[in-house]
């Protein structure tokens, strides 16, 4: 759809889009159809003066508070950086084109390799320049291989912290298509993505003696706690777990406790407590019913992450995001390569599809976001058809197909099956 | 551990990190080892699986046999003097200390009571749902002992 003669485009501020001077009526409102994708239903049908509206819509944005959307580019359609992986990741990738195409989503995808089996770091690099360019990614996980030598970093680690997404979010909710030992489990996690464990700092100085180091910041803890506590705000949620090991990292999980109280004390609203980790996994096990969200740094969250993935039905389920300030990259929670599935047709890709409907509500594209995820909900409960690793015997194609099927029986524009 | 994959028995048609595992199917793990803090949060991971840290025994050892066995939870001041704990994790951990021990005959005979109890149902303390005391818990086990012998 092309921009009308009569209006001229200026680009604003920052990451901001189009400033347009309507020049009649008409051209006006089909303006505000093209754009209002972009700032959901805020601006409504009337017309107001675009440049305070756009200037006051930065301080209101959602989710992550100031990440702000990229814009689409030319022609309403957006680019997305796609990294297939290795793995499960090209073949489940491959599915949520199959299906975005099939439903007519608006986002054209750039594909980036990334070569698991080669020492330099020109892949990624070109990834993360090809993410900064558009703003977000959908990415399989990328094999981090043992016979490496040691200097060669792991490559989904480089991403996340050139990029400096600092929050990786995992919203675990029980499905009741799926049978599991514990029900009603609605717990979400918001892992420090950036230091922590995972700083890549180690050192020998005496042979068969080496120390790693555990990097936790004032800055980054605040920071992720403030995403947290405004997280939990948004959706609604009463309590936020901070989950540690102060008794025995007393300056290291002692400063991200201490920086997540005193965050807390600017949120009377919403209840605060702490628990050791040790003692969480065990809650987690017993009685996972009692967590809201929880906040906690890199290992820790790596941990829960998985408990809580295998509480409500495996890795195969739960999609996860990882947000920064000015970029988004979706991915499987889990973050499993599943290099033993590969290639044969049993990987459940509801993970993945879910994961690239958080991507489409990042995007502000929420029909498409809903229309796929309940047709995924729907496969999972009412149609039952189901992967092996939760316990059936329907093969990734058989669920993509009938993914495809219940959006085509809910009337929206599809091209063909 | 992220971006890493194990490799699964063939009739297992997944992979996935071990905690998640652990969660899923822990029947198919045997012995575990591993580093200091990995193994703080799975073993209260496990313990959690099997029914708390009331029922799980542990022990500590050290160079030329010295050895600390030890029942990991609490002290549990508020029911402390009242004959209602559940003596089972201190009970497996002094099995442990047997069999460190080389005691075997006695080690399975004190196991074996106590597991025969707890499977009975008819005499629990509160925290494993019934309404015995300590003490009563305890005359349970020394009675499925002699009738052992």
């Amino acid at each position: 759809m092309e921009l009308s003669r009569e209006l001229s485009p200026a680009p604003c501020a920052r990451s901001d889009r189009f400033l347009i001077k309507m020049a009649s009526h008409g051209a006006a409102l089909s303006v505000s159809k093209m754009i209002s994708p972009f700032w959901g239903g805020r601006l409504g049908n009337t017309m107001k003066v675009f440049g305070t509206t756009l200037t006051s819509h930065r301080n209101k944005s959602l989710h992550t508070g100031e990440n702000i959307p990229p814009p689409a580019k030319y022609g309403g359609r957006h680019t997305v950086t796609l990294i297939p992986g290795d793995g499960i990741g090209p073949e489940l990738l491959n599915h949520v084109r199959e299906v975005f195409r099939f439903s007519c989503v608006p986002v054209d995808f750039e594909v980036v390799h990334v070569n698991s089996d080669v020492q330099t770091e020109e892949d990624i690099n070109n990834a993360i320049t090809a993410i900064r360019r558009n703003g977000v990614a959908l990415k399989g996980n990328i094999e981090t291989k043992h016979t490496m030598p040691p200097s060669v970093k792991s490559r989904n680690n480089l991403l996340r912290t050139s990029l400096d997404l600092y929050a990786n979010v995992m919203h675990c909710q029980s499905l009741p298509g799926v049978q599991t030992r514990h029900k009603n489990i609605d717990i979400m996690i918001i892992r420090e993505n950036t230091e922590g464990e995972y700083s890549s700092l180690e050192h020998e100085s005496v042979s068969g003696v080496v120390e790693s180091l555990k990097i936790i910041t004032r800055n980054n803890s605040l920071r992720i706690a403030d995403y947290a506590f405004r997280l939990a705000r948004e959706k609604g949620r009463r309590r936020v777990t901070a989950v540690h090991k102060a008794n025995i990292m007393k300056l290291g999980d002692g400063l991200f406790l201490q920086c997540c109280r005193e965050v807390a004390s600017g949120y009377p609203d919403i209840t605060f407590d702490s628990m050791i980790v040790d003692n969480t996994t065990m809650q987690l096990v017993s009685k996972p019913q009692q967590f809201d969200v929880m906040v906690m740094p890199n290992l820790y969250g790596n941990v829960v992450s998985n408990v809580c993935a295998g509480l409500v039905g495996g890795p195969g389920l739960v999609p996860g995001a990882n947000y920064g300030r000015d970029y988004a990259v979706f991915e499987t929670a889990t973050r499993n390569t599943g290099k033993s599935i590969a290639g044969r047709n049993i990987a459940n890709p509801t993970a993945m599809l879910l994961a690239s409907c958080m991507m489409l509500d990042h995007l502000q594209l929420y029909d498409h976001a809903s229309s796929i995820r309940n047709a995924v909900l729907t496969t999972m409960n009412e149609t039952r058809l189901h992967t092996a690793d939760i316990g059936g015997q329907g093969t990734t194609s058989e669920v993509v197909q009938s993914v495809m099927r219940v959006i085509q029986s809910k009337g929206q524009l599809t091209s063909e099956l | 551990p992220a971006g890493a994959s194990r490799s699964t028995p063939s009739n297992t048609p997944t992979s996935c990190g071990c905690h998640g595992c652990m969660v899923q199917d822990p029947t198919q793990f045997d012995v575990l080892v591993m580093p200091n803090l990995y193994g703080d949060i799975l073993s209260d991971l496990c313990a959690g699986l099997i029914g708390g840290l009331g029922v799980t025994p542990s022990g500590n050892i050290g160079a030329n046999g010295v050895a600390i066995f030890e029942s990991v939870h609490g002290t549990a001041p508020d029911i402390a003097g009242l004959d209602m704990a559940n003596p089972t994790a201190l009970l497996l951990s002094a099995v442990m200390m047997l069999r460190h021990m080389g005691l075997h005959d006695h080690g399975n005979k004190i196991q074996t009571a106590c597991f025969d109890t707890i499977r009975d149902k008819k005499v629990l303390t509160k925290d494993l749902g019934g309404n015995s005391k300590c003490s009563e818990f305890t005359a349970e086990i020394c009675r499925r002992i002699q009738d052992l012998d």
